[in-house]
């Protein structure tokens, strides 16, 4: 990245003065959701704040004494969408148990995981220094990716809604697919910036199109058949569109050949006519996005459109400014607090609201990507763009699919939707990725002055601090 | 590889803008096709949701909304709901929403335009958005009163009407029902309460009948016969007109007669003072074929027929046919063939005369109040038109002041006080005829104007329902 110049500044303040903005959007979020039901500032409402605070508040004085130049914006920003998502679950708790005296609200346990999963990544940043540790636990990654994903499939699994992606765990369920994410990221990252020059060296040069050697296309393939088994054997279509993309970005940006992703999509087109013919559940999904207004497809249970049309509703009922938390009626659609948590955002917040917190995704993947552009190891890119990219992917994948721009598939919106395992594994991501934003940002190490490296060097060997009008928050 | 990761940059934040750019497709572009789809309860959901005001009768609630456990948040209660059934109607998630909860419906949930900047302060204050309630103008006493005075099993109407102003101060029908069985939230309990409701002889909870039932008016239509003679200028207090005991027709096998029980046959003419005292047919039959079909009409309509109103509860329009024969129109002269009123066109016959002939509209709200109280809308009284000239008006009242103290309505009179009235009879069929009686009193500053019918009884039955009720009702007026 020799185009930017950093003032290596620690910006941790910022991130400081950030959080406790994110910490106020939150809270406020939260008293909306409890007023009406005069819980406001119950229980709950402290559990939740101090839960979020004080972990917020640990994670960042791990990064001032671990991370110093991490990147200042991604805390802040996972704060705020973990803190909304906490918000409508809570908000949609109140709904659910109006209309059932026996349920048992999520949003209690959602703080626990919360809490759990913002330690596990304040332990993550403590135990590992730096990411490129990770390097050494390619393979190891790969079987523990294995495992992860053959585990629903063992007598431990679990079948909710026709997709076997849980496991059972004593205490609750959980989802090893969301795990297998990271470890998946890690193998494709090792393997591919270890094995990445030979790709690119090798093969036959057909027109414009640098045709990969076949012995090279092994990895991808495994890519595909991990996509393919997720999608056969767990029935679950989002994971493992998920999977492919995660894989696809990672071998384009390894090797910078568009034939890999036409090889890629075109894998994707074979695979989608494939599981089109032979399972029904994928062509209902299908028909459902296609024919949702069909009052047949419609009225059809199982794998009927009612759940993506009454969710459009909700969309609808929320339009551009929303009706306010609390005042909607998010909980007609039905998963509203986990798949369709966007649709019950967008019915109470509107579109500007809901708006604003794609934007913050923006903002996370960019400041992701800045990452990966920033950090000189080829594993620390391809690891952050990598993941970065899966999160975009995620995204589009559910609001694509709540707004009928693609088919439906079960997918969670990442730190919103109710999960304890989803909530765990973009967690860690976050970590990883301010791992790896803190490689890109640290100063050089200063040894004896270089001629390209132009700032002036203090006594104690750290950068003189220079505020200069043209420096802004990277 | 930067190359590359920018790339994907570029393709995170294409996926992006497809996202923003599919959520405003649906939320902006989109949102009102799918906000009237069908199977789009929420508007539904979100009205019952709701609290909606209350429906007043002096300060007490009769209809309100009472919070709830189940997935709406509120129950519209009615109390004394077979007393006000007619006037609140229902408010029923399967059923829709009738009368009152029907016409103020827009006031009530407070979606109304005129409570813009309460909905903004409620808004603000986070106030859970609440309905403005309605105050009505009836009178909580009378309306029992005339509840009482109609015998269960009865079918009957009555309306009580300030002349002055147009207020309603009560306005009953038996049968009546109770509004509770239909706005239960359950689908299934309230289509079969509305069901077994259906089954019940002589009732519709679709329609008040003191304002949408059309029955014949028998000999209270002679007030329309003697107004269109004064206001001809044909006939005057003097004019003598034949009386036979049967009007004949030429060529034709019939004849209207008198009663023959009445004291009309003591004379061969009568004036119109006569006529009316005795309620004699042939006169005004006569009347009726001098002066032509149009000349009745024309008349009726001054009285307000042929108009539907909103007051604001919707009212029938009242008919007089058209396109008659001479029979016919002597038929329908004297209330009969296709002669149809409702019992407020009555009241507002009685209400036009008492009131120098100059006609109020009925209303039936007094005031609008916000969540606050704070005061929307109290409608004030409107003139609707001039039904007859004042002299008219006053030779009308003399006359009928005199049917009172010397003709068939004499169980109306009230002692100490001038009341002016006129009784009626329709054959409607052979099982029995409908009784009516519409007045008004005291005769030099009318008060209150009173319309009764008893449907399907037997004349001495008729006669005990109407007159002496009146006079109950009118004196409980008087007296407050």
């Amino acid at each position: 990245m020799s185009d930017v110049m950093t003032v290596p500044r620690s910006r941790r303040n910022i991130e400081l003065v950030l959080l406790l903005v994110a910490l106020v959007v939150v809270c406020l979020a939260n008293y909306l959701a409890g007023l009406d039901n005069e819980e406001a500032f119950g229980d709950y409402f402290y559990t939740q704040v101090l839960t979020l605070g004080l972990m917020g508040l640990f994670i960042h004085v791990v990064l001032r004494i671990r991370a110093k130049y991490a990147d200042p914006i991604i805390l802040p920003v996972v704060v705020t969408l973990n803190g909304i998502g906490l918000a409508m679950i809570h908000r949609l708790d109140f709904s659910s148990a109006a209309a059932n005296p026996n349920f048992v609200p999520v949003a209690p346990s959602q703080v626990q995981w919360t809490g759990v999963a913002m330690a596990a990544a304040a332990v993550f940043l403590l135990l590992l220094r730096d990411h490129r540790l990770l390097r050494r636990f390619t393979y190891i990654s790969l079987i523990v990716s294995a495992v992860l994903l053959l585990l629903p499939l063992t007598p431990l699994g679990l079948e909710i809604n026709g997709a076997r992606i849980w496991i059972s765990v004593g205490i609750g369920t959980f989802q090893p697919g969301e795990i297998a994410k990271i470890t998946l990221a890690i193998f494709f990252a090792g393997y591919l910036s270890t094995n990445r020059d030979l790709i690119l060296l090798a093969g036959k040069k057909i027109g414009p199109l640098q045709l990969p050697r076949f012995r090279d296309l092994a990895p991808m393939a495994a890519a595909w058949l991990v996509s393919i088994g997720v999608l056969v054997f767990q029935r679950d279509l989002g994971s493992s569109v998920l999977f492919f993309g995660l894989f696809m970005v990672m071998i384009y940006v390894a090797t910078s050949r568009v034939s890999w992703v036409l090889i890629g999509l075109a894998m994707i087109g074979v695979g989608v006519f494939v599981a089109l013919e032979l399972f029904p559940h994928v062509a209902l999904r299908f028909d459902s996005w296609i024919n949702a207004f069909d009052p047949e497809v419609y009225n059809r249970f199982p794998g009927g459109s009612a759940q993506v049309v009454q969710g459009m509703f909700g969309l609808a009922n929320g339009g551009l400014v929303g009706t306010g938390l609390g005042e909607g009626r998010p909980d007609l659609v039905t998963y509203a607090n986990s798949d369709m948590i966007v649709a019950a955002l967008g019915e109470e917040l509107g579109l500007i609201g809901l708006t604003a917190i794609v934007l913050l995704f923006v903002i996370l993947v960019s400041r992701g990507i800045r990452a990966a552009l920033g950090t000189k190891d080829g594993f620390g890119k391809l690891l952050a763009c990598g993941l970065s990219f899966t999160i975009a992917l995620q995204c589009f994948v559910v609001i694509g699919g709540i707004t009928r721009l693609i088919p439906l598939t079960g997918l969670t919106t990442p730190f919103m939707s109710a999960g304890g395992s989803s909530l765990l594994a973009n967690w860690l991501i976050v970590a990883l990725l301010l791992l790896i934003s803190e490689t890109a940002r640290r100063p050089a190490p200063t040894d004896p002055m270089k001629d390209s490296f132009p700032e002036p060097v203090g006594a104690n060997g750290k950068p003189v601090r220079k505020r200069t009008s043209k420096e802004g928050t990277r | 590889m930067n190359q590359a990761i920018r790339s994907a940059w570029v393709v995170a934040i294409g996926m992006f803008a497809l996202m923003l750019g599919s959520l405003t497709y649906v939320q902006f572009f989109q949102a009102e096709a799918l906000a009237n789809n069908d199977w789009n309860n929420r508007q539904l959901y979100q009205e019952f949701g709701r609290q909606r005001g209350a429906i007043l009768v002096d300060g007490r609630a009769v209809a309100e909304s009472v919070p709830t456990n189940d997935q709406f948040n509120y129950q519209r209660t009615y109390r004394d709901p077979e007393l006000y059934a007619h006037l609140t109607g229902y408010y029923s998630l399967s059923l829709g929403s009738t009368q009152l909860e029907d016409s103020e419906s827009s006031i009530l949930a407070g979606t109304s335009s005129s409570l813009f900047y309460d909905r903004m302060v409620q808004l603000f204050s986070g106030v859970d958005a609440q309905g403005a309630s309605v105050e009505l103008t009836i009178d909580p006493q009378l309306q029992q009163l005339a509840w009482d005075l109609i015998p269960d099993g009865q079918r009957g109407s009555i309306v009580v009407m300030e002349p002055g102003t147009g207020n309603i101060l009560a306005m009953v029908s038996k049968p009546s029902y109770d509004p509770n069985l239909l706005s239960v939230h359950d689908t299934s309990v309230a289509l079969q309460n509305a069901e077994a409701l259906g089954e019940e002889p002589g009732l519709s909870i679709y329609a008040n009948p003191a304002t949408e039932s059309l029955v014949a008016p028998g000999s209270v239509f002679k007030l329309v016969d003697a107004a269109a003679a004064l206001e001809s200028g044909q006939y005057n207090e003097r004019s003598e007109i034949p009386n036979p005991p049967a009007l004949q027709f030429p060529g034709i096998d019939y004849a209207l007669p008198n009663f023959v029980t009445g004291g009309c046959a003591s004379r061969t003419t009568a004036d119109l003072r006569f006529a009316l005292e005795q309620s004699c047919n042939t006169p005004f039959a006569q009347i009726a074929l001098d002066l032509g079909e149009d000349a009745i009409r024309e008349q009726a309509e001054r009285f307000g027929f042929g108009e539907e109103l909103a007051i604001p509860t919707h009212v029938e329009a009242s008919v007089f046919p058209s396109d008659l024969t001479d029979p016919e129109l002597a038929q329908s002269a004297v209330g009969q063939f296709d002669t149809r009123v409702t019992p407020l066109q009555m009241a507002m016959v009685a209400s036009a005369i008492a009131n120098d002939g100059q006609q109020m509209k009925p209303q039936l709200v007094r005031s609008v109040r916000a969540a606050d109280l704070e005061l929307i809308d109290s409608p004030q009284p409107e003139v609707l038109r001039r039904s007859v000239s004042e002299d008219t008006a006053a030779q009308l009242t003399d006359w009928m002041v005199n049917v009172v103290e010397n003709g068939t309505a004499r169980g109306a009179a009230i002692p100490g006080v001038r009341v002016a009235g006129k009784t009626g009879t329709a054959e409607v069929s052979e099982t029995g005829d409908n009784a009516w009686f519409t007045g008004f009193a005291p005769a030099d500053d009318p008060r209150v104007a009173v319309s009764i019918v008893m449907e399907n009884v037997d004349i001495p039955t008729g006669q005990q329902l109407t007159s002496p009720s009146a006079s109950r009702l009118m004196e409980a007026v008087l007296n407050r």
